[in-house]
């Protein structure tokens, strides 16, 4: 029959894209979002307008007097949400006390610094004996907070940025965008897309859509990318002006700015394309090319002449882990794990051994039988 | 408004007194004299308007300085201040100006006029304050421009030929802009206002306010002690309701400058121009001025500075 004949050619393995699927909603989901900026460009606002949370809820911003000896930290806060079934564990990385001092010379080193542990952690874990439960916690996209008060980067975005943009995807956004008349948010973002290429600065690229998307999609897709930096409003207090229906947004005596509102803001295409279409993009990327970038790096220093003596010399200090960042987990630690792989491998051969004793037996059964 | 003149006050500050103007009285009113010998009108009343006449004609002096990062709307707002294209600005955004590496003062006068009145404006704009990396004392220049002009006014008072009207190139008033983040002043504003207030009359101002919300700059002022002005400028009119205003349209309404309910431009405005302008130079006179004389005459061992002829003076300026 022709249905025979289908099935004989069909092989099935259409279906893996279900089965990943099916798997990864099984595992959960997990995404590193790093956010930065000078304070006050509604960084924390627009955060738990995009993911709809509160996590900033018990947030103290210190008073100036208590800034003016603060130096940068960094803060990981964790939310899990889940829509549709699929869980994701989003962790969060906040640098409070970045561009506040007077002198902010040098004050994107923890940031790489932190950036750079996160790489680290992951080499030395899948260099490791025990790869089964490897925790990413590398940082997968950087959203950098551009104030709209000013005529473009700053030197001290500039600082920042070159210091990072190979270390982490940077999708750069326009704070506080209310401030601007439309006129003045075009000419902004066109002097910050000059400046960035002036620079050097590689920000994340959204790929290119298939090909075979129609013209609509394709439309849709070039708008949203020529509208980098994306100017945001972000808002959780929802405005109910009697008559109309309740929006989210910031009222002002001259009118109602509303987040998801197009016309006013860019806020729905941030959304759109972290959240819905490039969150595992942001990953892979940020896996296939910057770690590797990473590793390769480390690597190369260590195939110099010279660095595997050190490396040697200084094996458990974690401080040489840093300059040679050899994957070196501390003596006790492999030890105790390869007597744990020895024990698994002696339970294996004991099973073995189990099964050919049954199978000579039954054998040795078969020809009883067989003699009767 | 005319107590407490010092001895030392010169022609120059005395004809620069613009009493509150008056409607010229059609009749010169009969006094009530507590002196029952005056049988007549004098008309010695007339004095207010013979010097309001004089300063009419002479004009007078107002020096104001804006400092502030760049982007945040000084010259805009100068400009809507007095009306005027006082303040250098560029008339487009794509401006290609390089910000400066360190403070430059950079001081544009104009003459304009109003009623009958002439003001010689000077207004002092500061770029490259606040917006480098490392902003540590990037004040001082701004506190030594301030100095140098109070030591020109004292070179000329000391002089034994003295000009008739000392020209008075003094920073009357300095409009610090804070950047309208909604937390609280930063670490750069602080640190200004600690050594500059000591030298000038300061007045904050929250610039490019149409971010905040009526209940974010309530929150913001009671967290300081002073009461910033929270403003909008523009150079650009629309219609409202009839009317051209002065305002910035965004696709969610006008913000109208002068719309007390909107900004307080309208405040500003009032309180430098029209009710203080005269108290913000006598301020300055009288106790800034007179802060620094006092501090000169007292490193020179309680001795005037010799005149301009000499260089002793400038060795002696701290």
């Amino acid at each position: 029959t022709a249905s025979g004949a289908m099935d004989k050619e069909y092989v099935g393995f259409a279906a893996l894209p279900n089965q990943l699927h099916r798997k990864s909603v099984k595992k959960g989901f997990d995404f590193t979002l790093m956010v930065a900026g000078e304070s006050g460009l509604g960084k924390s606002t627009l955060i738990n307008s995009l993911f709809l949370t509160n996590l900033y809820e018990d947030r103290q911003v210190p008073e100036a007097s208590a800034r003016l000896t603060q130096t940068l930290t960094i803060e990981r806060r964790g939310v899990e949400i889940e829509e549709g079934g699929i869980k994701v564990k989003l962790t969060l990385v906040d640098t409070p006390g970045f561009g506040d001092s007077v002198d902010c010379s040098d004050c994107w080193l923890p940031v790489v610094r932190f950036i750079e542990e996160q790489f680290e952690q992951y080499l030395r874990d899948e260099s490791g004996l025990n790869r089964k439960n490897i925790q990413d916690s590398r940082v997968h996209c950087c959203l950098y907070f551009i104030s709209p008060f000013g005529r473009g980067l700053r030197p001290l975005d500039v600082a920042f940025l070159r210091a990072v943009h190979e270390k982490v995807n940077i999708v750069p956004v326009i704070g506080k965008a209310d401030a601007l008349m439309p006129k003045e948010t075009q000419a902004l973002k066109q002097k910050i897309r000059d400046q960035l290429k002036e620079e050097g600065i590689n920000i994340y690229q959204f790929p290119e859509c298939d090909s075979d998307e129609d013209e609509d999609f394709k439309r849709q897709d070039a708008e949203m990318k020529e509208s980098i930096p994306f100017a945001v409003v972000g808002s959780c207090e929802v405005v109910r002006d009697g008559g109309t229906r309740p929006v989210r947004g910031r009222r002002y005596s001259w009118g109602t700015v509303e987040v998801e509102n197009p016309h006013h803001c860019d806020f729905l295409n941030l959304r759109r394309m972290l959240v819905q279409t490039h969150l595992q993009d942001l990953k892979e990327v940020t896996h296939d090319v910057l770690y590797e970038g990473y590793r390769a790096r480390c690597l190369q220093s260590l195939a110099r002449p010279g660095a595997r003596e050190r490396a040697s010399r200084s094996k458990l200090s974690r401080q040489s882990a840093t300059e040679i960042p050899l994957p070196m987990l501390p003596l006790a630690e492999t030890e105790k794990l390869i007597r744990e792989k020895d024990e698994e491998l002696r339970r294996m051969q004991e099973m073995l051994e189990k099964m050919q004793a049954q199978m000579q037996q039954s054998q040795a059964q078969g020809e009883q039988s067989d003699a009767l | 408004m005319s107590k407490g003149f010092p001895e030392t006050r010169t022609d120059a500050a005395m004809s620069e007194l613009v009493p509150e103007p008056r409607p010229k009285p059609a009749v010169p009113m009969k006094p009530v004299s507590i002196n029952s010998n005056l049988l007549g009108y004098i008309g010695i009343d007339t004095i207010i308007e013979q010097m309001r006449k004089k300063t009419m004609k002479t004009g007078f002096d107002f020096n104001i300085m804006v400092v502030g990062q760049s982007g945040l709307g000084k010259s805009t707002l100068v400009n809507t201040l007095f009306k005027s294209q006082v303040s250098r600005k560029a008339s487009s955004w794509n401006r290609e100006e390089k910000i400066p590496k360190t403070v430059e003062i950079k001081a544009i006068g104009h003459v304009i006029e109003e009623g009958g009145v002439k003001m010689k404006l000077t207004v002092i704009d500061t770029p490259g304050f606040g917006d480098q990396i490392n902003n540590e004392n990037c004040w001082e220049p701004i506190e030594k421009y301030i100095n140098e002009q109070y030591e020109k006014f004292l070179k000329e008072e000391v002089n034994i030929a003295r000009k008739k009207r000392i020209p008075d190139t003094r920073v009357h008033c300095c409009l610090y802009f804070i950047s309208p983040t909604g937390h609280s002043l930063r670490p750069l504003d602080l640190e200004f206002m600690k050594h500059l207030s000591k030298v000038v009359n300061i007045i904050p101002v929250i610039a490019k306010a149409d971010t905040m919300t009526l209940e974010e700059k309530s929150e913001f002022k009671q967290r300081q002690e002073s009461m910033p002005f929270a403003v909008v400028g523009s150079d650009k009119e629309y219609q409202v309701n009839g009317k051209r205003v002065l305002g910035r349209k965004t696709p969610w309404g006008i913000i109208e400058v002068e719309n007390l309910n909107h900004c307080e431009f309208a405040l500003l405005r009032d309180f430098v121009i029209r009710t203080h302008l005269q108290d913000l130079k006598e301020v300055t006179h009288n106790i800034h001025y007179e802060t620094y004389r006092a501090k000169r005459l007292n490193d020179n061992g309680g001795l005037p500075p010799v005149s301009v002829d000499t260089e002793e003076s400038h060795d002696s300026n701290p």
